[in-house]
């Protein structure tokens, strides 16, 4: 939240200016203890309202917070849709792992063999990286960083707010109540360490053997590109419209 | 002046909407309803507006809540399997009070059904299809000219009354076409939400003490609050204060009960001398209205009751209404909802049920046919259910 509020003050964004849209789960109470717009949508359902939002109200700034079960289960094809339109918008990922507030069952980031209390015999499904799935679907900025890293986080999402199109930036977070508890992690500090030992840098990568990045974050700018930003679009065409053209 | 044009019913829906203020719409194509996209995607950007086709019905509801926030005025427009989809973010407009207008244009049902044929099975979903107890605004119409107002009514109601509206349709009202009278945008009434008076430092979106529907600030406009479909209170953040939270849903419930008269509107129809009265809505009322001429003819004094708001219920004018007859007749599209809630209503004549679901429209002579046969016999059970011949 510290991390939201810095890159948007360094953005120079106002507070009147601004939305910051939850969905449901530990982040999502989030958007209740900031001092801007907020808005507290049902689970998994962010982007639509966000889409939404900043279509009606295009020039002004919208952020997106949501959990790893909200954004990749519940939210799924709202996801990568917003990322196939690459519309302005700045979603935040706190990707911890787990469905965190109802009790820690696995959700699509849990890594595979992890306890939970609805896979009492280990998980079997892999888990989705959110990075890559955002940049297969089409956002044009993608980013990841930890809770480990404040400073580093907040240029993630700075740079998120200022790039024009979809812009997506997992924070790896810990959640050691329900899910470091059972999986190794039981204490917050511990799980923060963990999170950032685990943590390469991308400009680091390329000098890295491949085994080095075995179950490592690689943090940090994972793509940037220029492509038409959807709500912008849609302005010519209102344009084009208005002057009786197709 | 008016001007008259031959119009298809889904058309008459975008066009009125386009004329009520709406600028802002996103859907899921579904039939019976897509003509109704299709004609807001080629005229909204002629307005300035906005048309989204988004990955699914949930989404389309979620983006009308989330760009009603932003301050446009929204629609949205599906047809059963989609109006079930619309749910959960409709009750999120509910709870948090936020005007839209959601179109079902009724097809046949259960699941995937009858997709392009007519039914009016989704009356009680219009009411009760989201979870929790809330409020809610149904409007359905018989004719094309109808349909014109009370699209541009629901806009209205949605805008004074901080609440989704629902307008229903049915395949036989949304791909007909027939004269419809459009009336000069300087004679349409049109109503906007609205804005708090006061500072922002002194703005309750949700204040219980003052009035049934606090003012409503817009995004972006210097109001900052919060809204949530968690339960809250008078600010809009999120408490379990049961005396907050009993009070928020009182409130609730009230605007839309309390304002009953302003809301409902209904048609009588030959009901001072009725002995049969006969309650009917949407495409059924229109083969209702063909049955009571024959009936007429016969010499069977038979009259109609025609709710255009359908929720809440008219349940005084329809007392009124029926006082004098001696037996009322239900007739629906479906295999008998809003029966159930006649029968609440009414307790001291007999209610015949006329209920058909085989996706065709109600032959008028099944209706003279169904009320012969009571007369002459007299015997039909006190509730039965008529089961047409097949
Ligand atoms: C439609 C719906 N299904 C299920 C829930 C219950 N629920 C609340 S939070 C949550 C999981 C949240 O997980 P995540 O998005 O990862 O956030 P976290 O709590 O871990 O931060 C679930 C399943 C709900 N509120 N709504």
């Amino acid at each position: 939240m510290k991390a939201i509020v810095r890159a948007m003050h360094e953005q120079g964004i106002a507070k009147d200016d601004a939305a910051v849209i939850s969905g449901i789960g530990c982040s999502g109470r989030m958007s209740s203890y900031l001092d801007c717009n907020t808005l507290h949508t049902p689970h998994g359902r962010t982007l639509p309202f966000a889409t939404g939002l900043k279509m009606a109200r295009p020039n002004k700034s919208v952020i997106v917070v949501s959990g790893d079960g909200d954004s990749m289960a519940i939210g799924g094809n709202h996801f990568i849709h917003a990322c196939r339109r690459n519309i302005d918008l700045t979603l935040i990922v706190a990707n911890n792992f787990t469905y965190g507030l109802t009790g820690g069952q696995f959700s699509p980031t849990t890594p595979a063999q992890s306890w939970a209390p609805t896979a009492p015999f280990g998980t079997l499904e892999p888990q989705f990286d959110i990075c890559e799935m955002a940049q297969a679907a089409g956002a044009s900025f993608v980013a990841r960083s930890t809770v480990a890293n404040l400073k580093h986080m907040t240029e993630m999402i700075r740079l998120g707010l200022e790039h024009k199109g979809m812009s997506v930036v997992e924070v790896i977070s810990n959640c050691h109540v329900n899910y470091g508890r059972k999986n190794m992690h039981p204490e917050a500090p511990e799980m923060v360490n963990w999170i950032r030992e685990c943590c390469v840098d991308k400009e680091v990568i390329e000098v890295l053997p491949v085994e080095a990045l075995e179950g490592k974050f690689v943090v940090g700018v994972l793509s940037q590109k220029q492509r038409p930003e959807y709500a912008a679009q849609w302005a010519e065409i209102v344009e084009r419209a208005k002057n009786g053209r197709h | 002046m008016p001007h008259i044009r031959s119009m298809s019913g889904n058309a008459v829906i975008a066009e009125a909407a386009i004329a009520a203020g709406c600028r802002f719409f996103a859907g899921y194509p579904i039939t019976p309803s897509s003509e109704i996209a299709a004609v807001l995607a080629e005229e909204l950007p002629k307005v300035g507006g906005v048309f989204l086709q988004m990955e699914d019905e949930i989404a389309a509801m979620g983006a009308i809540i989330g760009a009603s926030l932003g301050g446009m005025k929204t629609m949205t427009a599906t047809s059963g399997p989609g109006f079930s989809l619309k749910q959960e973010n409709l009750g999120f407009a509910c709870m948090a009070e936020v005007p839209c207008v959601v179109v079902n244009v009724m097809r046949g049902g259960p699941s995937t059904g009858l997709p392009t044929l007519p039914a009016q099975g989704d009356v009680m979903q219009a009411r009760w299809g989201t979870h929790g107890d809330h409020p809610i605004i149904v409007l359905y119409p018989a004719d094309l000219t109808e349909m014109y107002h009370q699209t541009v009514r629901a806009f209205n109601l949605a805008e004074q009354y901080r609440t989704p509206v629902i307008l229903l349709s049915d395949e036989l009202l949304g791909h007909m076409s027939e004269r419809v009278e459009i009336p000069d945008a300087a004679d349409l009434t049109i109503v906007n939400r609205r804005k708090p008076d006061v500072p922002p430092e002194q703005y309750l979106p949700y204040d219980v003490r003052r009035e049934l529907v606090p003012p409503m600030a817009n995004f972006f406009e210097g109001y900052r609050y919060h809204v949530t479909g968690l339960t809250h209170d008078e600010t809009g953040f999120p408490t379990e204060d049961p005396d907050l939270a009993e009070a928020q849903l009182r409130r609730l419930m009230l605007k839309v009960s309390a304002n009953a008269d302003d809301i409902l509107e209904w048609e009588e129809d030959g009901l001072a001398d009725a002995e049969i009265a006969i309650f009917a809505y949407g495409a059924a009322a229109r083969s209702v209205r063909e049955a009571i001429a024959e009936l007429r003819s016969l010499g069977v004094r038979a009259g109609l009751f025609r709710p255009i708001t359908l929720w809440p219920f008219p349940d005084k004018a329809l007392h009124l209404a029926v006082s004098r007859a001696g037996a009322l007749f239900v007739v629906e599209m479906n295999m008998g909802q809003m029966i159930r809630e006649v029968e609440r209503s009414i307790r001291h004549i007999p209610i015949i049920g006329v209920h058909k679901v085989s996706g065709q429209p109600i032959d008028p002579d099944e209706i003279v046919f169904t009320v012969r046969d009571y007369l002459e016999n007299g015997t039909l059970p006190r509730n039965a259910v008529y089961q047409m011949s097949v």
